[in-house]
């Protein structure tokens, strides 16, 4: 892929999906700024109401629009989005009101192990488990330590969807701290509900029951999917996470678990979370050390 | 009550224009997959445009009205039958309390649509009435229709006015065995070896049994990836990429093998490279299509494909000033 010689990005490929959707890949490889740059021009065209505009997806190093070709022309969306990129892509020092999320994880509890015992003949190493499978690929000495990279710094909720409400998060840090994993080889027929999984380079937690490929590591007892609105955080929305979240991973025992599955079985669970103003500069600069600030203002009262 | 459902047949699900504007929160717009053969139904009837109907796949239910109901059944070839009695297709039709609607077996095409005037009256979820079976939302209670089912039909006034009204010969759509669906190649075909792009054009596909609201999955062929160094966060394997959003319609090749193209239920996005999109006007043809069915692809620009958009709109603006 070419890159633009002023400002070094890659060049984006803009793409008919059809009449009525624009796709537009920023670059084939996914990095933090990428996606703040797939963020900020689906913000600019949320704020500019465009008529025939009827879905604006962002995703991890690429987005996706959906018009009602009747009411706007492909092309001129495109030029728009060419402009709106010009303005707001390249702005190096993006500001982003999000919150951060503390988002508890029962690592290796019964449930998706379990599974992923059961599907061991559909993935790269049927002798370990998804966690010691990926610990090793990945350089670590133990899954111990592949589990603490894993908790230890935040995420960015980069892209929605699959199905309802799934996040996809990236984890603020390096490149070369990056965790990567290949897909199951074939894929699962079931993965539980609130299972947290990592495929490529992105963890997810699945939000409902279903099919899946992504390595199996634990499960959340919260759910990120509520279509009949009974949790407080999801009285605007059936979908908790949003585009731009900072989620922190945080390991908890059976205890734990079972105590916030009760709270959300009587309808009184609520994460904690806090606003914050998002500069990603710092965070490309400095991760670690912003990292602290962020996980300071989540947790410090 | 108005409808009681005394078999539901394969899959008889709620279904209206579909539940859009959430693509975002990964939610799919569901909505009828043959969206002329639905809008002529309520055209019929002479419901608002996006009342909703039901969507009868393969095998049709028998269905008990509890009061009299004007209706239209359109789309697939399901001949319907009141008590039994054969009546017909893409034709305004009168059925009083306590007669039964049932269908015969499906000749040609794949789904078939009722319209009932005033509209199958389910509650909104999102602003639609769509059903949306995998996640069990919209429709009625989230799910295809059981047997003891009761529907409710929403307030229509007298309109047997209406009843012999017929959509003309020829503006019915022939369902055919084999099915040529436009395709504006894009996305991330530049995935694709040039000579796979030409096999992917140049096969008749076969439909496989995996053919739903969720996607139609092809046989017939074996396509090739360029080689790559796989770009950080994709995955290691040719096929995947970095997971990003699938139109409606877009095709998309795991593993080089068996072509799917995502339909209205289909999941929002993913890591696997699509390689074009099927446009807006032939879903209706490819929802007419079943396994075993023949498939070619053939390429068209923007252009042509705008260009059938505008052709469908005023055919179905004929049709309408025909039925008023």
């Amino acid at each position: 892929m070419s890159s633009n010689i002023e400002t070094g990005l890659p060049q984006a490929r803009y793409s008919y999906g059809g009449d009525e959707y624009v796709f537009v890949e920023l670059s084939e490889a996914m990095s933090l700024p990428v996606n703040f740059r797939a963020m900020a021009i689906t913000n600019k065209l949320k704020e500019e109401n465009v008529p025939g505009v009827t879905d604006i997806c962002p995703s991890n190093a690429s987005y996706m629009v959906r018009i009602d070709p009747d009411e706007i022309h492909p092309d001129d969306l495109i030029s728009r989005l060419k402009e709106i990129d010009e303005e707001a892509g390249h702005i190096q020092d993006f500001e982003l009101p999000t919150r951060v999320v503390d988002v508890p994880v029962m690592m290796e509890d019964p449930w998706t192990h379990e599974t992923l015992m059961r599907f061991r003949d559909r993935h790269q190493d049927p002798d370990a488990t998804d966690l010691e499978y990926s610990a090793r690929i990945n350089g670590y000495d133990s899954k111990e330590d592949f589990i603490a990279a894993l908790l230890g710094s935040p995420w960015l909720v980069t892209m929605i969807g699959f199905v309802p409400g799934l996040p996809w998060c990236y984890q603020l840090v390096p490149p070369e701290e990056q965790v990567e994993v290949p897909k199951y080889v074939r894929p699962r027929t079931y993965t539980p509900e609130r299972a947290f999984g990592f495929g490529g380079g992105f963890a997810v937690i699945y939000s409902v029951e279903g099919a899946g490929g992504y390595q199996l590591y634990g499960l959340a007892p919260a759910p990120v999917l509520d279509i009949k609105q009974q949790l407080p955080d999801f009285e605007d929305s059936i979908v908790f996470p949003k585009p731009g979240d900072i989620f922190n991973y945080r390991g908890i025992d059976q205890e734990e678990f079972d105590e916030i599955r009760g709270q959300v079985e009587n309808g009184t669970w609520s994460y904690r979370k806090k606003d914050f103003t998002f500069h990603t500069n710092r965070s490309l600069e400095d991760p670690h050390a912003y990292n602290k600030e962020i996980l300071g203002v989540l947790y410090g009262d | 009550m108005a409808i009681r459902v005394k078999q539901p047949g394969l899959l008889t699900t709620v279904q209206d224009t579909g539940r859009f504007g959430e693509y975002a929160l990964g939610m799919p717009p569901s909505g009828a997959m043959d969206v002329f053969s639905y809008q002529v139904g309520n055209y019929l009837v002479g419901n608002e445009d996006g009342a909703a109907g039901l969507e009868v796949t393969y095998f049709g239910p028998q269905l008990e009205f509890t009061e009299d109901a004007v209706i239209a059944v359109t789309g697939a070839e399901m001949p319907p039958k009141i008590n039994g009695e054969e009546a017909p297709g893409w034709e305004t039709l009168a059925v009083e309390e306590g007669e039964v609607l049932s269908f015969d077996y499906l000749k040609n095409g794949a789904r078939s649509y009722l319209a009932v005037a005033g509209g199958i009256d389910v509650p909104e979820f999102l602003h639609s009435r769509s059903t949306y079976t995998l996640i069990g939302l919209g429709g009625l209670e989230g799910r295809a229709l059981q047997e003891g089912d009761e529907l409710t039909i929403g307030e229509a006034g007298n309109r047997s006015n209406r009843v012999g009204r017929a959509v003309a010969r020829e503006q019915i759509p022939a369902y055919s065995k084999e099915t040529e669906l436009r395709v504006i190649i894009g996305l991330a075909s530049y995935r694709l070896t040039e000579e796979s792009m030409e096999e992917f054009l140049n096969t008749e596909w076969t439909v496989t049994p995996d053919a739903d609201r969720v996607g139609y999955r092809y046989k017939g062929g074996e396509l090739e990836f360029v080689e790559r160094e796989q770009p950080a966060g994709a995955g290691a394997d040719q096929a995947n990429v970095v997971d990003f959003g699938y139109p409606i319609g877009s095709i998309q090749v795991p593993g080089g093998v068996e072509p799917i193209v995502l339909m209205n239920d289909a999941v929002t996005g993913g890591g696997y490279a699509t390689i074009g999109t099927v446009i807006s006007v032939d879903r209706d043809k490819l929802a007419q299509t079943k396994t075993n069915d023949k498939t070619r692809f053939r390429s068209v620009d923007l252009d042509e494909a705008l260009k059938a958009r505008q052709e469908r709109r005023q055919q179905m603006q004929e049709i309408r000033q025909a039925l008023r």
